[in-house]
């Protein structure tokens, strides 16, 4: 009887440790013959991006991305999160040369904020598409401008929106031009902005300037104004608002000297000092470079 | 087995049995990946899948393997090596053959080798004395009574993010709580009968 136990669990051992071994091996066997060939350049691209996931690229998230790059020769270029040390990397990596990221961030199109006049006070839920929704088109009484209930700031993923003074604000060293703000803006004032241009006019009101100096203090009135002093005609006026073009814009910030408003920001441009210092810089780095080879002529 | 057996079998591992509300099985996926609509029907997807293939493998397993050599008691172990092995074979091979449906399933597919829902369909199999087609047809079924259950309990889960409750229920308390309900409205079919 005893013996016949023993028997028992030998034979349990031998016939499950056969069976997994029979699994097993067909397992190994089944991955040579299923073995799928992977581009290991999309491996190392996938590491080398950002793994964020934020879709600025226009594929949906990094693998794709990846993959796009490594297979269909997609532009290199694309990943705003990144910024130029991923589109060096990249190049590297497909031994390709490497091209400037065009990087772009988003801005909002409003100063208003509290600057802006309120026609009631809104207490309902804390979000601007509901907000937007109520009569009038929310509670500003102006209908283009920024709500600051904070969709935008739970939208983004890498914590590059504020509201300040009443209204939503990009950090743009932060932001990575993802624009996934600028999808759940009910108002759509979230633009995508070049991160080297510097003059922005952040309104977006369509309003007559009559109408707008009474509920505005900082609005665009459509005076036209900037258009006048623009010296590269980059700036036109658009159903009231001053828009800039800016493929013309040379960031001379002229425009926003002249402002009757102060609403042309050129916060990102160097100050005249700075300017200056800086050519002083240059003519006496060309001095320097020049001044050796013509020194043992003379 | 008459057609009306096999309907009987496939409605009440649908409603009368469902896999997770009155058997109580599988409960993980069902509270993990049921926080949006589009990830719970994935996973309920893949849980049909793997049920099936598990319920017919395991059938023949039991019935090639552990009956001829009276080892019915270590089905258990028998079956986890089965359906480990087994999905990891559909795996590879999906990925090889067909790499929509590999890309639809995604990582659901290889999280469920050791779902409790699996492993009690099989051994379920085995103690209600299935023959092989019943096998399949209550795998298949107990499958989609998860989709179902994961489904709602999903839709329900996107509404309670906006409705108030007190902070204390914020978050999984208040999940399940409302899966306990759920739960409870499932127990009302216990009553049906068929045929």
């Amino acid at each position: 009887m005893f013996n016949l136990e023993i028997m028992d669990i030998v034979w349990a051992i031998v016939v499950l440790g056969a069976t997994g071994a029979v699994f097993g091996l067909v397992l190994a066997l089944s991955s040579r013959a299923f073995a799928v060939e992977t581009d290991e350049r999309s491996e190392k691209l996938l590491s080398i991006l950002p793994g964020a996931n934020c879709g600025g690229c226009g594929f949906t998230g990094c693998a794709l991305y990846a993959e796009a790059i490594s297979k269909n020769g997609a532009p290199i270029n694309k990943c705003a999160a990144g910024g130029q040390k991923t589109v060096n990397e990249i190049a590297s990596c497909m031994g390709i040369e490497p091209v400037k990221s065009d990087r772009v961030v988003a801005v909002v199109k409003c100063s208003g904020g509290n600057n802006a006049i309120k026609k009631y006070e809104y207490l309902g839920l804390h979000d601007c598409l509901s907000a937007s929704l109520l009569g009038g088109s929310g509670p500003n009484e102006c209908s283009y401008g920024c709500l600051g209930l904070g969709t935008c700031l739970t939208a983004c993923a890498f914590g590059a929106i504020s509201i300040v003074d009443g209204k939503a604000k990009v950090d743009s060293e932060k932001c990575t031009g993802c624009m996934q703000c600028a999808e759940v803006c009910p108002k759509k004032i979230i633009v995508p902005v070049s991160y080297d241009q510097d003059v922005i006019i952040a309104c977006s009101s369509h309003d007559r300037g009559a109408v707008l100096r009474k509920i505005c203090s900082i609005g665009c009135l459509g005076c036209g104004i900037c258009q006048k002093v623009c010296p590269s005609g980059a700036i036109t006026l658009i159903d009231n608002l001053a828009t800039i073009d800016e493929s013309k814009c040379v960031d001379c910030g002229k425009c926003a000297s002249k402002c009757p408003r102060g609403l042309i920001s050129d916060a990102g441009l160097p100050s005249r000092q700075e300017i200056e210092a800086m050519e002083a810089a240059q003519a006496a780095a060309a001095a320097n470079t020049a001044a050796p080879p013509s020194a043992p002529q003379a | 087995m008459s057609i009306t057996g096999l309907i009987s079998i496939a409605l009440s591992a649908i409603l009368i049995e469902n896999f997770i509300l009155v058997k109580f099985l599988g409960i993980c996926p069902f509270l993990g990946v049921s926080k949006k609509m589009d990830t719970a029907v994935g996973m309920g997807l893949a849980v049909i899948f793997v049920m099936g293939l598990a319920s017919l493998f395991t059938w023949l397993v039991n019935h090639f393997l552990l009956v001829p050599l009276h080892l019915e008691y270590m089905q258990t172990l028998a079956y986890i090596l089965v359906i480990a092995s087994l999905v990891q074979f559909v795996e590879m091979f999906l990925q090889k053959s067909i790499p929509t449906l590999y890309r639809a399933l995604g990582i659901y597919l290889p999280l469920i080798t050791t779902n409790c829902a699996v492993l009690g369909v099989a051994v379920l199999n085995t103690t209600k004395g299935y023959n092989l087609l019943e096998s399949v047809v209550y795998g298949v079924s107990g499958g989609i009574g998860f989709l179902v259950a994961i489904v709602l309990f999903a839709s329900i889960r996107e509404r309670i993010q906006f409705s108030e409750h007190p902070k204390a229920f914020e978050g999984f308390p208040i999940a399940l709580v409302s899966s306990a309900l759920l739960a409870m409205a499932f127990m009302g079919f216990s009553g049906l009968k068929i045929w």
